[in-house]
């Protein structure tokens, strides 16, 4: 009894709670300055900060305060590989280019941050050369050079010590034959990669052509270590701050706070206002209480950007005072399932093809959260966040988007399986999603009498061992696999480059394309490699969707969606298409 | 009594080894067992980028590749010992007692579960004063007035606090009083100052954690104390006692009492070692950074040095309880003597 009375009285705060934040509410306006406020502002409501800046001001001081449901993967710039630290990193750190701190689509272009310019392209685009600003300094007031930039790129090479990165330096620059980083292979010359011919800049050698180099210049490995002060894997305790905010206090696995950097100059920096004073980040925290603590107004930013927890959900969306206050951008990841050519029937194109008729989207969708929380129902690979997407549907699944059972059928008659066939759908059994869109599958192919059954494989070895290793695959009949992929920035070598590309294939397992297996596309991604044509490049990344599509190597499933609350104390709260969640250089505090 | 001590602490070194040895035995001998191999165990720790030489080669760095004896040795050396840790630019030194090293935070073990100690102390200690004092009073009074409204209603609340899960007690407690939702009257959801920086945000900090966790325990003390006192009253000396025209007050709490405590410092002291190995789910609820979450985020996140760390030291803390409340026997109850 008592504790019925308190629910209530809770019900009932709530309610008040809601009512409140809706005076906390901002506007909503579409700037035309990247990072600066909006002339006109609106009443804040559902997706405004998609378009525009809520809560425009120029005010500056205060913290924010950010947390994390789990820990960094490193605060070090040369060892970190998620978007929200991508978005993040630019707080402390500046790298030779960046993604412009604008609303939507203007996100996803690069300015020039160390760099005076963007890249300069030579020897068939195998060579690079950035000029670097004057006046840029350390924290601790030394100047930056281009030998810091190099450092730092050639220490994040090395991947025993930095594990957590990518490895897209070490793919592509000509470095010298078994160069493992300058702890290992010291006093090596590395001129052949990256020359530094004078203090301000910087040329890196590729072996191969790279029209979309600028792509890696604004990675935050390309953020300058001083090399006096690097302590390798134990730097990221201590980074060396290049941008307007220092590290104060860092507990690694309990949080971070973030204070002004004394020695840097905004008249070298016009992408960043720095508004607030400081940062405190938070790690380790329950997501719940996260969600909880951003509606109440104590927290203002889920740093992962991943959006609020299923506990919340229905809080968000049910009230549309709290409602008018979130927004719901799509990511560059697209969740879907993998259909091998490898494992017959389904080396029958039109077996495949009954696979993407006979697919039930609308489960797919619910599988991952549903349409707010999930994702947009897709269509074809490339998200329509990465230049290059074109709206098309090669496999209509009917107007209610359940599956066009006739042309599955017809399909299944045209691969000889006009009963059907059986095989076997991988999927993490850490992940209840994968399973949930497998169960959802199998529902849905069982209609034609596809019988599929389904497989369930530890995470770690998803790849190496299981749905990524060919032979297994083929000998255990895998022939659709739940697969899922992030672009690394928002253009198609970034999204495309590891999962169309049969080359990537190995033997030994390991690659996370296991399914599409087509020369044609191969070449397509050396082409656009090539071009330095934005255009021309957009226009072949559009192609290669198409082509696999063709194929039927792939059934897309849903481009991730991701439902985020503004914090009641923030200003300048716009989403930035590059990470697909809030900026984080824009917020101020109000 | 001394060479009691000594017998028990040889026992709780060979007690703690035992362990040890187990703990090693799941994380590393269980899943070669079932089919790990050396690179798919030092695959968790090299990124997600990692090729085959790499992995192989991190293999060999983290010494997957040497027998399992060869492993625990070095294991058990560190802690001995001490152990060097390549960290790029040099070498570290761990010092002695040298847990291991998390391969994904990159710091050394032992440091971290020292940092994480007070904060499990704060919330371990706090809330079992509350417990004892609330669980114990409401025991003792519901003895006295068996049948009683008072009774059936304490009984009532207790059952309910040993069947409700921490996890929903501690979200209904921060909706209730943290998020402002209707009251603000604690901290804001998860956090932790620690007591020396501020004693009172320490306390208010951890009000809520303290009440949550003593309400699941009270009332199992509470049960276990009116059970204990309702024996303990009938006996023959309590009624002695009385006819020795002691007064009530010295009759229940000297006599009554005590003889009823025997059963309640063994549960106490194991009760106390547990949480001081980690309070899991309270800490994961509040968001305190104490040994429980340390556990529970180093499973998550599969980095064995850090449960294997986590797991001795919480083995340590039961060994030493059960060493404490054994010794606690003799002082209780007269009639108990060490040899």
């Amino acid at each position: 009894m008592k504790r019925r009375t308190t629910t209530g009285a809770a019900a009932l705060g709530a309610v008040l709670a809601l009512a409140l934040s809706a005076c906390g509410g901002g506007s909503g306006s579409t700037p035309k300055d990247s990072a600066q406020p909006a002339d006109q502002g609106g009443k804040a409501e559902f997706n405004a900060a998609l378009t525009g800046i809520v809560n425009p001001s120029d005010k500056k001081g205060g913290v924010l305060k950010f947390a994390n449901e789990g820990d960094w993967d490193s605060l070090d710039p040369g060892d970190t590989y998620y978007g929200y630290s991508w978005n993040f990193v630019r707080l402390y750190g500046r790298s030779l280019l960046m993604f412009k701190s604008a609303v939507g689509k203007e996100g996803n272009e690069l300015a020039p941050d160390l760099a005076e310019g963007m890249g300069q392209p030579s020897d068939d685009a195998k060579t690079w050369t950035y000029k670097l600003k004057q006046g840029v300094k350390f924290e601790d007031g030394t100047p930056i050079t281009s030998k810091d930039v190099k450092y730092a790129v050639l220490r994040s090479l090395d991947k025993e010590v930095f594990p957590d990165g990518y490895t897209y330096f070490n793919d592509f620059l000509d470095l010298p034959k078994g160069y493992k980083g300058p702890y290992k292979s010291k006093g090596v010359n590395t001129d052949q990669a990256i020359e530094t011919p004078d203090d301000q800049t910087i040329v890196f050698h590729l072996k191969q052509s790279l029209s979309n180099f600028d792509y890696f210049a604004q990675l935050p490995a390309t953020i300058p270590v001083p090399e006096a002060k690097d302590t390798g894997a134990k730097y990221r305790e201590h980074v060396i701050a290049s941008g307007p905010y220092m590290f104060q206090k860092n507990e690694i696995g309990k949080g971070f706070t973030l204070a002004r950097n004394p020695n840097w100059d905004p008249a070298t920096d016009p992408n960043r206002r720095a508004l607030p004073d400081g940062y405190e980040v938070t790690t380790n925290v329950n997501a719940d209480d996260i969600d909880n603590r951003i509606l109440s107004g104590d927290l203002d930013v889920a740093v992962l950007g991943t959006g609020i927890k299923q506990a919340a959900l229905g809080r968000v969306l049910g009230d549309p005072t709290v409602k008018a206050n979130s927004d719901n951008p799509t990511s560059t990841r697209l969740w879907y399932t993998s259909i091998n050519g490898n494992v017959p029937p389904l080396d029958n194109i039109d077996c495949r093809k009954a696979v993407q008729y006979a697919a039930n989207k609308v489960d797919y969708q619910t599988a991952f959260g549903g349409e707010f929380a999930g994702g947009q129902i897709a269509t074809s690979m490339l998200p329509p966040a990465i230049p290059g997407h074109e709206d098309f549907n090669l496999y209509p699944p009917g107007a209610d988007n359940k599956g066009d059972l006739e042309k599955a059928k017809e399909s299944l008659k045209a691969c000889g399986q006009p009963d059907g066939f059986e095989t076997n759908i991988a999927y993490r059994v850490e992940r209840p999603n994968e399973k949930a869109a497998a169960e959802a599958l199998q529902q849905a192919l069982g209609r034609v009498g596809i019988k599929v059954t389904l497989k369930g494989f530890p995470q770690a070895d998803y790849f190496a061992l299981y749905a990524g290793k060919p032979g297994f695959a083929k000998d255990n009949k895998i022939g659709l696999a739940q697969n899922g992929w992030q672009s690394d920035w928002p253009d198609g070598f970034g999204f495309f480059g590891q999962i169309v590309d049969s080359r990537v294939i190995r033997d030994t397992g390991g690659s996370s394309n296991v399914s599409v297996r087509d020369p044609e596309v191969d070449k397509l991604l050396d082409q656009a490699m090539a071009e330095t044509d934005e255009a021309k490049r957009n226009a072949i990344w559009t192609a290669i969707d198409k082509k696999v599509m063709e194929d039927a190597y792939v059934l897309p499933g849903i481009w991730t969606k991701t439902l985020i609350v503004r914090s009641k104390n923030a200003t300048n709260v716009f989403v930035n298409d590059a990470y697909g969640m809030y900026d984080y250089l824009g917020l101020g505090v109000k | 009594m001394v060479t009691y001590i000594i017998r028990r602490l040889i026992w709780a070194a060979v007690m703690l080894t035992i362990v040890s040895i187990i703990t090693f035995a799941i994380f590393f001998l269980v899943p070669r067992l079932a089919g790990a191999t050396p690179e798919s165990l030092a695959a968790r720790y090299v990124g997600r980028t990692a090729n085959a030489e790499q992995v192989q080669i991190a293999a060999e760095k983290l010494g997957f590749n040497d027998p399992l004896v060869v492993q625990y040795g070095r294991f058990a050396k560190g802690i001995v010992a001490g152990a060097d840790y390549d960290y790029g630019p040099g070498v570290e030194h761990c010092p002695a007692p040298c847990f291991g090293y998390s391969f994904l935070t990159r710091l050394p073990v032992w440091p971290d579960l020292l940092d994480r100690l007070p904060v499990t102390m704060s919330l371990a200690f706090g809330a079992a004063i509350i417990w004892v004092l609330a669980g114990v009073a409401t025991g003792v009074v519901s003895a006295l007035k068996r049948g009683s409204f008072f009774d059936r209603a304490a009984m009532t609340i207790a059952l309910g606090g040993v069947s409700l899960p921490i996890f929903f007690t501690g979200i209904v407690s921060m909706v209730v009083f943290s998020y402002g939702n209707p009251f603000s009257i604690t901290a804001p959801g998860g956090s932790y100052t620690p007591l020396l920086d501020d004693p009172v945000a320490w306390a208010y900090s951890l009000v809520l954690p303290w009440v949550t966790l003593a309400f699941l325990y009270a009332a199992g003390y509470a049960r276990l104390t009116r059970a204990g006192m309702l024996e303990t009253m009938n006996e023959d000396y309590i009624r002695t006692a009385r006819a020795k025209g002691l007064a009530e007050r010295t009759v229940v709490l000297k006599h009554g009492l005590r003889g009823a405590l025997t059963p309640l410092v063994t549960i106490f002291g194991l009760d106390v070692g547990l949480l001081l190995g980690g309070a899991v789910l309270t800490e994961s609820t509040y968001s305190l950074p104490g040994m429980g979450k340390y556990a529970i985020d180093a499973i998550t996140n599969q980095d064995l040095p850090k449960v294997m760390g986590v797991v001795l030291f919480a083995a340590f803390f039961v060994v030493v309880a059960n060493l404490i409340v054994d010794l606690l026997y003799a002082v209780v109850d007269p009639r108990v003597r060490l040899a």
